[in-house]
């Protein structure tokens, strides 16, 4: 009799294939690890492609010195647990010039504490591959990006010289010094995510959870007040209320939305039921039209 | 609505599992922006609620900036990712689109419809199981429909709706409808689709979409959506001969050694034997290992882990198959190329072909022939241009594994890449092996030309006599054949001044007619060692190169060059003998005129000493040497 796969199971295989095939053809892979639920999964799925052994790859995170609290406990938890090589990065001269998003606005902070800092990472340690967690249906330039995204030299990403991909075959050939950017889920959604998540139980970070938090409202976002660095404006009030993340970021630029779903299937009760895209938390895509193609052409992941 | 909003909102719990059964299907939408295609895509991805309210709100905005239907909302507009692509009003690559109702989630390829994009609509095809052919009801079936069905067809696609859009301009005929469908039909009848579904829609009104449009109460349905919800396409892949490409060997501590690979066929339970397609051995499957615990059973499309009972050497690339049931191997393969790039492909340069895990170089030896995607007529063709599809011939450096498209999608395809640049330029599917003996089973595939030398009891051969003109090859060739006649064999000769007089009485004696002479002389030698004989063919062709194409034309296997190795003084005595006198005056010319040169052959199967008057002598050698062939002796038995 014909056994079929469920949509969850495909995916799972696919990105596994993936995985796999890029380990297996590159010298110096890395895992861009974001912390967030896209990374959760992300990791998930290595630890899965290569059991009983470890991935056999590092893992990356550009710290912008600007990541929730949580996010970073969680890191450190995880990567204890899971026994995996981490490796962190920030710009140090970004951090010497003083670079934040309340103080030099979220472009500048993107650029210099993100885009920067990733690029300075990937030279450094000479990364000839590296996997991110983005997702096809996140944003409209994505959903043309190819699953083995190439990087010229300078780590920019040209959308009218990207390679054909078909079936299940990858071209991974690079020269010295290029790169190619590997998104494991691109064929995933939002809704894939956090189904798998609920299925196979995979831990995430606190945040994703209504709990009380305090939060000011600013430029019609909801900004958690997460330390002492984010100074109160005289028209301002702190308030407690019940939110959560649909995503997580540098926390002045990650709006929170109002919530009581603290559970995962809530969540996703939440999340079908309201018709708001989760990357309008997200202060980066609303600076200009077509910002992410800008930014990706830049070296954004 | 595409979801169950109640259950959601009443039990999230009971919503979920039963979301866990859900399956996947992948599409590819066909047409052009005219046809409503990304209208169509839009609104499905509206209904089935994958468009979220800050979407629609910049998608209000820009319908009213730039959108072409008014006050309406634009759908299209959700769909062109690029700041380029919006501005010019065209897609110009493959984007993928998610929606999902109950009972499944759709990847939709979303490809533009221009020929110059051939690339991007068979990039998009390669991985889908469905098809949509968008058609204008004013407007019917279109070159650009042939096209597109062509190309699914070509990927392998068995499925189609045929989705005749813009029914509210010609007042929902059904009248309109069925003539359409009736002419698509007839032209896609040798398509290989499985399933042609008509169905009449408006993506711009709705009808047909998601509900039955009561405009067109003689559509029965099923709707688009459902249509897609429904539709069977596991080609059974799971029940085809086991095959699994190994990608990568786990060897965490001394005591595992797994395979890791994706199940590209069949199905495999622990006990099942298998056999590595490079070194033939096999032995049994131990484990089925995943982190989830072991598996009693794995199907297609599962990415697993699989340890042996026995140690045997298996590195990336292998192939683990059904010891009953196992790929071709081969270095020579007949497939069907899409040219992905500006540069145009160059028959003889070498480019890397990666098929699955396995990387080597290869070669196109010769184009057969190439596409016109409008027409679908067959074209003679010495390369192909972007966008351009043909039948070749490719020699590889290392022999790989693998089955036809037509058999498995998964093992019957290839990539090609430059090595220079390293731009993937090409995408293959191939049909055969162009090897044979080598493989048991190609019988499987057709009537062939071991099949037909069986039934004459004898291996073909085409010995192919080379040297300078007044060489003796023809009286040597005549010698031999009367030699293999009598021993019972089936030969035919071809020398090349008669044919000369008729086949090739249209070519002359420049450069490039010599190339052809010789090409066309291959060509058909080819056809009768395809028949089962053995061949005699004189043929100066005083190049390497040209020897090398027949070589490569014919078949390694069967090519014999015969080198009638004759000083040039004897050969030009025996001109000026006047017994020569023919040859002096045609003959001689077989090598152009431009240029008198003559390449002796490097590594002659056979070389004859032409200055010999011992002619009974040479010929001996010469029939020896073929049915001291441990391969013929098989057959002559």
């Amino acid at each position: 009799m014909s056994k079929k796969l469920t949509h969850l199971q495909q995916l799972e295989a696919e990105s596994i294939h993936i995985i796999r095939e890029v380990t297996a053809e590159f010298s110096n892979p890395v895992m861009l690890y974001s912390i967030g639920k896209d990374s959760a999964v992300m990791l998930h799925l290595a630890r899965k492609a290569f059991y009983p052994a470890k991935p056999p790859f590092p893992l990356l995170h550009v710290d912008t010195t600007w990541k929730f609290r949580e996010m970073i406990e969680f890191r450190n938890r995880m990567v204890k647990e899971c026994g995996f090589d981490l490796l962190v990065h920030t710009n140090e001269d970004g951090v010497r010039q003083g670079i934040g998003p309340f103080s030099h606005g979220s472009a500048l902070h993107t650029d210099v504490m993100k885009t920067e800092a990733l690029k300075q990472a990937l030279d450094k340690y000479k990364f000839d591959a590296a996997f991110g967690g983005a997702r096809r249906d996140e944003e409209k330039s994505r959903a043309k990006e190819r699953i083995f995204s190439f990087r010229s030299e300078n780590h920019r990403w040209d959308p009218k010289k990207q390679r054909p991909e078909l079936w299940d075959i990858y071209n991974t050939r690079v020269r010295p010094g290029e790169s190619i950017r590997i998104f494991p889920l691109s064929n995933w959604t939002e809704l894939d995510i956090w189904q798998y998540i609920t299925l196979e139980q995979i831990p995430i970070v606190p945040l994703y959870y209504a709990k009380m938090r305090p939060v000011v409202n600013r430029d019609d976002m909801l900004i958690m007040v997460d330390d002492e660095r984010m100074e109160i404006r005289p028209d301002e009030t702190v308030e407690y209320k019940s939110v959560r993340f649909r995503t997580l970021g540098c926390y002045p630029l990650t709006g929170a939305v109002e919530s009581t779903a603290d559970t995962l299937p809530v969540i996703i009760q939440e999340m079908l039921l309201t018709r708001t895209s989760e990357r309008q938390g997200r202060a980066i895509d609303h600076d200009s039209a077509g910002s992410m193609e800008k930014k990706k052409q830049e070296g954004y992941f | 609505m595409a979801h169950q909003s109640a259950l959601i909102a009443e039990d999230i719990h009971a919503y979920l599992k039963s979301q866990e059964e859900k399956g996947l299907l992948r599409l590819i939408t066909c047409g052009s922006v005219d046809d409503g295609k990304s209208t169509l895509i839009g609104r499905l991805l509206w209904d089935s609620k994958m468009v979220f309210e800050d979407q629609l709100e910049s998608l209000t905005a820009d319908s009213k900036r730039i959108g072409t239907q008014g006050e309406k909302i634009d759908y299209a507009l959700l769909l062109d990712g690029l700041e380029a692509e919006r501005e010019q009003g065209i897609t110009i690559d493959v984007a993928y689109r998610f929606f999902s109702t109950d009972k499944r989630k759709f990847i939709v390829a979303d490809t533009p419809g221009h020929e110059q994009y051939t690339r991007n609509m068979v990039t998009g095809a390669s991985t889908a199981q469905v098809a949509i052919i968008l058609i204008d009801a004013r407007k019917g079936v279109l070159t650009q429909t042939r096209r597109h069905s062509y190309l699914a067809s070509l990927v392998g696609i068995r499925h189609v709706v045929l989705a005749i859009n813009k029914m509210d301009l010609v007042d929902y005929s059904e009248h309109r409808f069925k003539e359409i469908y009736n002419e698509y039909k007839t032209f896609a009848q040798d398509l290989g689709f499985t399933e042609i579904r008509p169905i009449p829609i408006s993506a711009l009104e709705g009808d047909n979409v998601l509900e039955l449009s009561p405009r067109t109460p003689w559509h029965q349905g099923p709707t688009l959506m459902k249509y897609l919800e429904q539709v069977q396409v596991t080609e059974a892949t799971d029940q085809r001969p086991f095959r699994l490409r190994v990608q990568w060997v786990n060897r965490p501590d001394l005591d595992f050694r797994g395979f890791c690979g994706t199940i590209a066929s069949g199905t495999i339970r622990p006990g099942d034997p298998v056999m590595v397609s490079g070194s033939g051995q096999t032995s049994r499957i131990q484990r089925i290992v995943t982190m989830d615990g072991d598996l009693p059973e794995a199907v297609a499309g599962q990415a697993i882990t699989l340890t042996l009972e026995d140690e045997i050497d298996i590195s990336r690339g292998d192939t683990l198959s059904d010891p009953g049931n196992h790929p071709f191997r081969a270095s020579r393969l007949e497939a069907r190329l899409v040219w992905l790039h500006e540069e145009a492909l160059l028959p003889g340069r070498s480019y890397l072909l990666k098929a699955g895990p396995s990387t080597t170089t290869a070669q196109i030896s010769s184009l057969r022939h190439k596409v016109n995607v409008n027409t679908l007529q067959l074209k003679p063709a010495q390369t192909l241009a972007h966008n351009e599809i043909g039948v070749c011939l490719l020699r590889l450096d290392k022999t790989i594994a693998f089955d036809s498209y037509q058999e498995n999608r998964a093992t019957g395809s290839f990539i090609l890449i430059d090595r220079v640049t390293n731009a993937t330029v090409g995408a293959g599917m191939i049909d055969t092996a162009v090897e044979q003996r080598e493989n048991n089973q190609w019988h499987r595939i057709s009537l062939d030309r071991s099949v037909r030398a069986g039934r004459l009891g004898q291996a073909p051969k085409a010995l192919w006599f080379t040297g300078h003109p007044a060489s003796e090859k023809s009286t040597l060739a005549e010698l031999v054949e009367k030699k293999l006649h009598s021993l019972g064999r089936v030969t035919t000769l071809l020398d090349e001044n008669q044919l000369r007089q008729g086949l090739n009485h249209d070519l002359g004696f420049t450069a490039a007619d010599q190339a052809e002479h010789v090409r066309r002389i291959a060509e058909t030698t080819k056809l009768f060692v395809d028949s089962g004989l053995i061949v005699l063919a004189t043929v100066t062709s005083p190049f390497r190169s040209e020897r090398q194409l027949a070589r490569e034309i014919i078949g390694s296997e069967e090519f014999i060059e015969v080198h009638v190795n004759t000083p040039i003084a004897v050969c030009e005595e025996r001109n000026n003998s006047g017994l020569y006198r023919r040859t002096r005056t045609e003959e001689s010319r077989n090598i152009a005129e431009s240029d008198c040169l003559y390449e002796p052959p490097i590594a002659a199967e056979i070389t004859v000493d032409g200055s010999s008057q011992d002619l009974k002598q040479l010929t001996e050698e010469i029939v020896n040497h073929l049915l001291g062939d441990p391969a013929t002796l098989e057959w002559t038995i």
